[in-house]
């Protein structure tokens, strides 16, 4: 009932580091959420605890209605649960297929065809380059195949962390383009950015994440529009 | 001196060294870590297969197979009971563990099976009746011949699983990146077992095969092939398939080789060459560079 994903008073420490302290957020199907901060402000930490590489002290996590507070990473994936992790993380040694099909793990064998079909229509480029390792596909390419990799497992929560980082005007475009129509699909979208002008812009809710505290969520727009926001985030 | 000769020993010694070194080198390119007790799993397998048919008059098949068995289960015991509380420790603590493992294993052997050196069988050398085969006018013994034809098998077959398979990509990918094999789904720590499975069972033949040719067998048997085997590995390039293939052959020769000149210093020669393959590659022969975060 209600959220998709639904946080409440979360709290993560990285040893003594009280990284995220006490936050509440939540996703409906069909949004795309984005939590923006500036680096160190606990974006990753957050991402990653929702996905189970963490373990938050307190607090709540509910997917689909259904805790998931201490479920391993590995146990989330074939409850619909996919991340996209900070700086791609592709197979750097394994073909672009084969990435693809490691997207595709928990999913029955006779899925993984039509998959890499469908993945290769959203994403041309990887099918050019499917028999190539990962380690020769330049930087969009390669965050291009992360973001089929976890396509691959028919997500319902597509979690993208910092999908801009490290590419080119043009490219951060692209991927931003292809998210809206990911999104347009039907996929629910959490997104982590340090580009808050882009991720501000293409989300229906924003959350503004400061030293591991929510202090601020609107509309997108809305956020776009706010002072502070605009002094902090988006360049005056 | 007769070098084909030399060089088919070399060779034979070589494909057990290569047996060996890819239960370290899979160990080590998944778990990260060097399992020193593996020599010692090769001891076990040894003593497994000579009770069982020396003493209980199996036949050879299933006295091998009851000691890949046995391995695979002290294996994957080994790794659940003694490495994986200590997964998130410092590299040093694992080390020095496995070697506590590698000392437990001798000396549990030597208080169930005592030290005076048991006569291993030698079934292997009968394969092909008492003369063995003859090759360029050589004659090959049995056990020689089924050596380096097990060490092709496992390899092709290790090469097939890895790269065909799915449990064997989700290795290679785990192995890359444990975190992001998470992140697919891929259960880790059931990925490691298996590869302490696969590696244990391995070491079962390959002890099987070492103590054909050198049918003594002690307690500390394992010990000192298990650290040129790893000296093999490393030699290849740690992590890598063929790396270990190739490294356990070449180390099989040169060692051979060795012995025609002085069997003193024949370990001082394997060592000696490779501190001179680590000081011009350090990666060794077949090793991958290891990568730099972008």
């Amino acid at each position: 009932m209600g959220a998709l994903l639904q946080v409440e008073n979360m709290n993560v420490y990285y040893g003594a580091i009280h990284a995220v302290k006490g936050i509440s957020f939540h996703v409906d199907e069909g949004e795309i959420v984005t939590l923006i901060g500036a680096n160190g402000a606990g974006k990753t930490t957050t991402l990653q605890t929702v996905s189970g590489l963490l373990h938050s002290k307190t607090g709540s996590i509910h997917f689909m209605g259904e805790p998931i507070g201490g479920v391993p990473a590995a146990k989330l994936v074939s409850r619909g649960m996919a991340q996209v992790p900070e700086g791609r993380r592709v197979f750097l040694q394994m073909t672009v297929e084969e990435n693809l099909e490691m997207g595709a793990y928990t999913q029955p064998k006779s899925t993984i065809a039509p998959g890499l079909e469908r993945v290769y229509g959203q994403f041309p480029r990887l099918k050019e380059r499917r028999k190539q390792t990962a380690g020769t596909l330049s930087g969009g390419e390669q965050q291009m195949l992360a973001m089929g990799r976890a396509l691959m497992s028919n997500p319902k929560l597509l979690m993208l962390d910092e999908p801009s980082m490290g590419l080119a005007p043009i490219l951060v475009e692209q991927i931003f383009e292809i998210i809206q129509q990911l999104h347009q699909a039907g996929t629910t979208i959490l997104l982590v950015e340090q580009n808050a002008r882009m991720a501000l812009s293409v989300a229906n809710r924003g959350y503004v994440l400061e030293t591991g505290r929510i202090t601020l969520s609107g509309p997108g727009a809305q956020l776009l529009e706010d002072e502070g926001v605009k002094k902090a985030y988006l360049g005056g | 001196m007769d070098i084909l000769q030399n060089l088919i020993n070399g060779i034979s010694l070589g494909s057990v060294y290569a047996i060996i070194a890819l239960g370290y080198t899979m160990v080590y390119g998944i778990a990260k870590m060097l399992n020193f007790a593996h020599g010692d799993v090769i001891m076990v397998g040894a003593y497994i297969c000579f009770y069982a048919v020396s003493k209980y008059q199996l036949p050879p098949l299933v006295g091998i197979l009851l000691a890949m068995a046995v391995c695979t289960v002290l294996g994957v015991v080994i790794e659940r009971l003694a490495y994986k509380p200590l997964r998130q420790s410092a590299s040093l603590a694992v080390l020095i563990t496995a070697i506590g493992v590698s000392y437990f294993l001798q000396n549990a052997a030597l208080l169930l099976w005592q030290s005076d050196p048991k006569n291993f069988p030698t079934f292997l050398n009968g394969i092909f009746g008492d003369k063995g085969i003859t090759f360029l006018g050589r004659s090959i013994t049995g056990t020689t011949v089924v050596t380096v034809l097990a060490c092709v098998i496992i390899m092709v077959a290790l090469t097939a699983f890895t790269g065909m398979t799915k449990m064997g990509k989700a290795m290679r990918a785990c192995s890359e990146d444990k975190a992001a094999a998470q992140l697919m789904g891929i259960d880790v720590n059931r990925t490691i077992s298996m590869t302490f499975a696969i590696g244990s069972a391995l070491a079962a033949i390959a002890g099987v095969l070492l103590c054909s040719a050198y049918p003594q067998l002690t307690p500390t048997t394992g010990s000192l092939p298990g650290i040129k085997a790893f000296t093999a590995a490393v030699f290849g390039g740690i992590g890598s398939i063929p790396g270990a293939l190739l490294g356990g052959l070449l180390l099989g020769v040169i060692e051979i080789f060795a012995m025609t000149f002085s069997t003193e210093l024949s370990n001082a020669v394997v060592f000696a060459v490779l501190i001179i393959v680590l000081l011009v590659k350090p990666t060794g022969l077949l090793g991958k560079q290891i990568r730099e975060k972008v």
